[in-house]
């Protein structure tokens, strides 16, 4: 489904001085898997979702996602990538102001060229998913965050995408909100088989997940099946870039 | 795609009214006073080709005027105004003599129809009788005066209503007659007496003369432009008309002219006419050192008028431009401000897939959006303006269509041209920069 080899990326601020952020990550993941990459702040989580999420290009090394080679893409068929393959969700929520929450939903539709008629029921569908069809018209700034976030959620999955990505989906929720929305990403996954990246600083959620990534200063330090997760076939071939399983406790922040 | 881009265009416009506003108010101001010149120029320039025409066609006036020694061909204006720039004035042997009009006529026989011929007696005097009376222009006229309308600076449309102009029998007797108009007898006769008959007493500066009227007439329709005193002032002076001769009595040179208005026959072209009249008196006043004879027509002078409004208009339509200029960098900034305002959305349209081109049209059509109703607000103020001016001057309010379009496809294409530089802005943006601007 999405295989990473040997991804490096490197920020270039001012002549002389590289900044090395991403040093060589080897990562493969299977479709349906739920997986959560954990990390110090700074450790290049971000960075690694935006090449995973075709936002960004690495310096050097392969990505391909769904049987694309996407690495050495131009900036429009990078877009093309986006709208059709990936879901996104930030932490900021990130919905169109002044838009309601089903043409926010429908948007990504909207830049794939379907019909209206048919992204607003698609969207309609979605907003049911995530309990929040009886608020479809209210506009972002009328939603509670816990709201934007489901709202945001049901957008990410309406080009019915290969890969859900979400950095730091609970940061800006208290903790009841935030379990309620890993819930619905854990349904999502469950239910519709999707596959799940989320990012996260919180401990007790990435033990929700399948499968835990550790990042520090640019590399996996561990990789393993997340001890609270449902155990999978695929896991431990999934998994074959692990470090010592017995470090990943001490990582994880 | 459009409809939506159009959707949330007018949304945030809405969601930033006085924003908005003062970013159109360039391309309010612009529109504005372009629709309002075109409309009052419209309104103006069909009027008085109107009036002109009506105050005769066919008719060809010559005046004499100083010779600009530095300028051959003269302004045809200066026969309408004062006589010299230098202050000189013309002796009896310099103006128009009747010879030279029984030379003029000979020349040209059938070609002219005739030659309008007035002297003026005396400006804002009153007709009086006990306490009713009436101010009046007292005008010396020959027969040929009514037929070309009223001369040169006649009163345009003159209709008889009742009597009889005068004629050359009342000329050849000094007659002490006169042609009245009808507000004069509604003053000076409120009993609805017949007034054909009845005599007026002329207050002049040092006598009164006492005329037995012949004939009144009307002013048919006249509109304000080109008029004789305010309008629906009752009490404005008005032409009263009497003999020619009866004017010129007791003047020293009664046979001289400073201006005659001469008829052109149907079969004649106007212009033609007037180059060939110019050329008679050219010769005439071949060796006159300081003054010379000069032909116009009503044609040229509509010309000359269309000339001087459309140097106005372009005036206008330059500060209009200039106007429409800083509106355009006015929507350019605001577009530049709301690209940087609204970074983050645009890094999320681009997360979520959109393209370059996406972008680009989003902010192109917004600006478009700006400008347009910009100009549809303009619009409106223009023909509420142009509307009150065609009201104070009497004239009919024309609306083209074409210029209603025009000044929005105008308008629209301001928005397109000024827009496009920060929808550029936009759709360049990288899209992780995008998303992490705070
Ligand atoms: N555009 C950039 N130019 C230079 N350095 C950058 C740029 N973007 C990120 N970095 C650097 O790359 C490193 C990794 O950043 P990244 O955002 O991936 O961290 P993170 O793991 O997501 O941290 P956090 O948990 O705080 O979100 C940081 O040291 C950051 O300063
Ligand atoms: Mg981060």
């Amino acid at each position: 489904m999405l295989e990473l080899t040997n991804i490096v990326k490197k920020y270039f601020i001012g002549e002389p001085n590289e900044l090395t952020v991403l040093k060589g990550l080897n990562i493969k993941i299977a479709e349906g898997e739920f997986v959560a990459i954990v990390g110090q702040s700074g450790s290049g989580k971000s960075t690694l979702m935006n090449i995973m999420g075709a936002l960004d290009r690495p310096t050097e090394g392969d990505y391909t996602l769904a049987g694309v080679e996407v690495a050495k893409m131009k900036d429009g068929q990078l877009s093309e990538i986006r709208n059709q393959k990936i879901g996104f969700v930030f932490q900021t929520f990130n919905l169109i102001p002044r838009t309601t929450a089903l043409s926010n939903v429908a948007l990504p539709l909207f830049y794939m060229g379907v019909s209206k008629r048919k992204r607003y029921k698609k969207a309609k569908e979605l907003l049911k998913l995530v309990e929040m069809d009886d608020r479809m018209d209210h506009m972002p700034n009328e939603l509670s965050g816990g709201q934007k976030q489901r709202v945001a959620i049901a957008r990410s999955l309406i080009n019915d995408p290969a890969i859900i990505l979400a950095d730091e989906p609970t940061g800006a929720l208290d903790s009841k909100t935030g379990d309620l929305v890993m819930d619905i990403f854990t349904k999502i996954n469950r239910q519709q088989k999707k596959t799940v990246i989320i990012i996260t600083h919180n401990p007790e959620l990435a033990q929700q997940t399948d499968r835990i990534i550790t990042l520090s200063d640019g590399q996996i330090i561990s990789d393993t099946p997340s001890p609270g997760g449902q155990s999978r076939e695929n896991a431990g071939e999934a998994s074959m870039h692990a470090s010592r399983p017995d470090t990943a406790a001490e990582v994880c922040v | 795609m459009i409809l939506e881009n159009i959707g949330l265009a007018l949304q945030s416009l809405v969601a930033n009214k006085m924003r908005a506003l003062l970013t159109m108010l360039g391309i309010i101001i612009g529109i504005m006073s372009i629709i309002a010149i075109m409309i009052i120029g419209d309104a103006l320039s069909a009027t008085v080709s109107d009036e002109l025409a009506m105050l005769g066609a066919d008719n060809i006036m010559v005046g004499i005027t100083e010779r600009d020694p530095d300028n051959d061909e003269q302004d045809e204006f200066a026969l309408m105004g004062s006589w010299s720039i230098t202050g000189r004035r013309p002796t009896p042997e310099d103006l128009i003599s009747d010879q030279m009009i029984e030379d003029m006529r000979h020349y040209f026989g059938e070609d002219i129809l005739g030659i309008a011929l007035s002297r003026t007696l005396a400006n804002s005097v009153q007709v009086r009788d006990l306490e009713l009376y009436a101010n009046v222009h007292a005008i010396g006229a020959n027969p040929d005066y009514f037929a070309s309308g009223g001369g040169m600076m006649g009163m345009g449309n003159m209709i008889l209503t009742d009597g009889r102009l005068i004629d050359n029998e009342d000329l050849a007797q000094n007659a002490m007659v006169a042609v009245v108009s009808d507000s004069l007898v509604a003053r000076m006769f409120p009993d609805y007496v017949d007034p054909i008959g009845q005599q007026v007493r002329l207050f002049l500066h040092n006598s009164i003369e006492i005329y037995t009227i012949i004939g009144v007439y009307t002013i048919a329709q006249q509109s304000g432009f080109v008029q004789v005193g305010p309008p629906g002032h009752d009490n404005a002076p008005t032409n009263l008309y009497i003999p020619l001769t009866t004017a010129s009595h007791g003047i020293l040179h009664r046979d001289r002219w400073q201006s005659i208005t001469i008829v052109a026959a149907p079969h004649r072209n106007v212009h033609d006419l007037t180059d060939e009249i110019q050329a008679f008196f050219d010769i005439l006043y071949e060796n006159n050192e300081f003054w010379r004879a000069s032909s116009m027509n009503m044609a040229s002078l509509l010309d000359t008028i269309a000339v001087m409004m459309s140097s106005i208009s372009l005036a206008i339509a330059f500060i209009a431009g200039i106007s429409l200029l800083v509106g355009g960098i006015g929507v350019m900034n605001i577009m530049l401000v709301s690209v940087t305002e609204r970074t983050r959305e645009i890094g999320t349209r681009k997360a979520l897939g959109a393209k370059n081109y996406h972008i680009r049209f989003q902010f192109v059509i917004e600006s478009l959006i700006v400008a347009l109703c910009g100009g549809i607000i303009g619009m409106i103020l223009g023909v509420v303006i142009g509307g009150l001016a065609a009201n104070l001057f009497g004239v009919p309010l024309v609306i083209s269509p074409g210029v209603i379009v025009g000044s929005m496809l105008f308008s629209m294409a301001i928005g397109v041209f000024f827009g496009i530089y920060p929808a550029n802005r936009a759709a360049k943006l990288d899209p992780i920069e995008a998303l992490r601007y705070e």
